[in-house]
């Protein structure tokens, strides 16, 4: 049994969802993102935002498994502030659907003045409405300044509590000055570009277990949907216990999410659309 | 944490069965694609950024001290601190240009 807390499945198939429900997965949080290519309007985002708080729990309930969502413009599509600021005024309306769990995946991409502004605007409404946060860490030779420059840009604000927020991405050269500053940390167990299994399984045996999670940020490009549950094998593999193995890939999740009371390991029942 | 932190659960020999066959490979890999280079028609550049970026943190990988994969992911790192005033392109590229 695990939960992939950070995995796009609009881009994914049903047999996906399948597979997963296959391998013991029995929730997911998906957080808004770029789907590829530029929305031409901000009403784009109010249909993906329908799509995720409307069909997709539905798509992911005939297989039993919980779909839980998280709401905002993502980073890459931020450089243009007026047409950001008109997409987070979408944002409040879709927190309080029933399966949104935050504000996410907000954070930096190219790290530039607009990222940043618009991500602090976004921890504003997060802040207003007591949600959870999920933050994406850029890419590559990026990272490093971007996770600095976030995690700045929190303390500058200082109005939300660190246990709500996750910094996902991280990889070994930005875990502890995240966990330092008492948030959650995930790792993206991701082909060439992020964590690969054995990486993720040295982070933890290097600076534990506590609120520390794993996902597959599975989306459009090359990615895993199983990358959890493999991950889970290597785990084995390594000698880790199973206690140790349910904690990073269920017990952690659950208690970050479960902050938000929207979230649940039980699948609604499914209905026919 | 079932074991302390630090302290893979396996004992050096066990990763080292473990993990020997697809760490050579790796190592294969990254000799061949700096080989390939080598024959390659010639451009203008002797080399690329990129490229020279793999070469200093393969330096990293055999030196002796801890903590080589990060020390290799911040030689890789923009060691600028401040936001750049305009995002140039989505992508980021895997290794910093040098100024
Ligand atoms: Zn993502």
């Amino acid at each position: 049994m695990y939960i992939d807390p950070h995995i796009h499945m609009v881009s994914r198939t049903t047999d996906d969802y399948a597979r997963m429900a296959a391998a013991g997965c029995v929730a997911v949080t998906e957080p808004a993102f770029w789907a590829g290519f530029d929305r031409s309007s901000a009403a784009g985002f109010q249909d993906y935002f329908r799509q995720l708080t409307e069909s997709e729990p539905r798509r992911a309930a005939a297989y039993g498994i919980a779909h839980h969502a998280w709401i905002c413009i993502n980073p890459k599509e931020a450089e243009d502030h007026g047409f950001a600021r008109e997409v987070m005024s979408m944002i409040p309306a879709f927190l309080s659907r029933p399966n949104v769990l935050g504000v996410g995946e907000i954070g930096l991409n190219r790290n530039s003045k607009t990222e940043l502004a618009v991500f602090e605007e976004h921890l504003e409404i997060a802040a207003q409405h007591n949600s959870l946060v999920l933050i994406h860490t850029p890419h590559l030779e990026d990272k490093l300044k971007g996770t600095r420059l976030i995690l700045d840009a929190i303390a500058a604000h200082g109005k939300i509590n660190p246990a709500r927020i996750l910094v996902d991405h991280v990889e070994e050269h930005t875990v502890r000055m995240v966990l330092d500053r008492g948030m959650w940390a995930g790792m993206t167990l991701y082909p060439d570009t992020k964590c690969t299994a054995a990486r993720a399984i040295d982070i933890m045996e290097m600076h534990g277990t506590e609120r520390i999670w794993i996902n597959s940020a599975g989306d459009w490009g090359h990615s895993d949907p199983l990358a959890v549950p493999k991950a889970v094998v290597s785990m084995r593999a390594r000698g880790h216990t199973a206690a140790d193995i349910h904690k990073i890939s269920f017990d952690n999740p659950r208690a970050f999410l479960s902050q938000s009371g929207n979230f649940s390991v039980n699948a609604p029942r499914p209905t026919i659309s | 944490m079932t074991t302390p932190i630090g302290k893979p659960p396996l004992d050096r020999k066990t990763l080292i069965d473990l993990g020997f066959i697809e760490a050579r490979a790796k190592v294969l890999d990254v000799a061949a694609f700096l080989d390939r280079l080598d024959r390659a028609p010639a451009t203008d550049v002797m080399t690329d950024f990129r490229v020279d970026a793999i070469r200093a943190a393969l330096v990293i990988a055999l030196d002796a001290s801890p903590a080589r994969a990060e020390r290799i992911l911040n030689s890789w790192s923009d060691p600028s601190t401040q936001p750049i005033a305009h995002a140039d392109g989505k992508a980021a590229r895997g290794a910093h240009l040098p100024r």
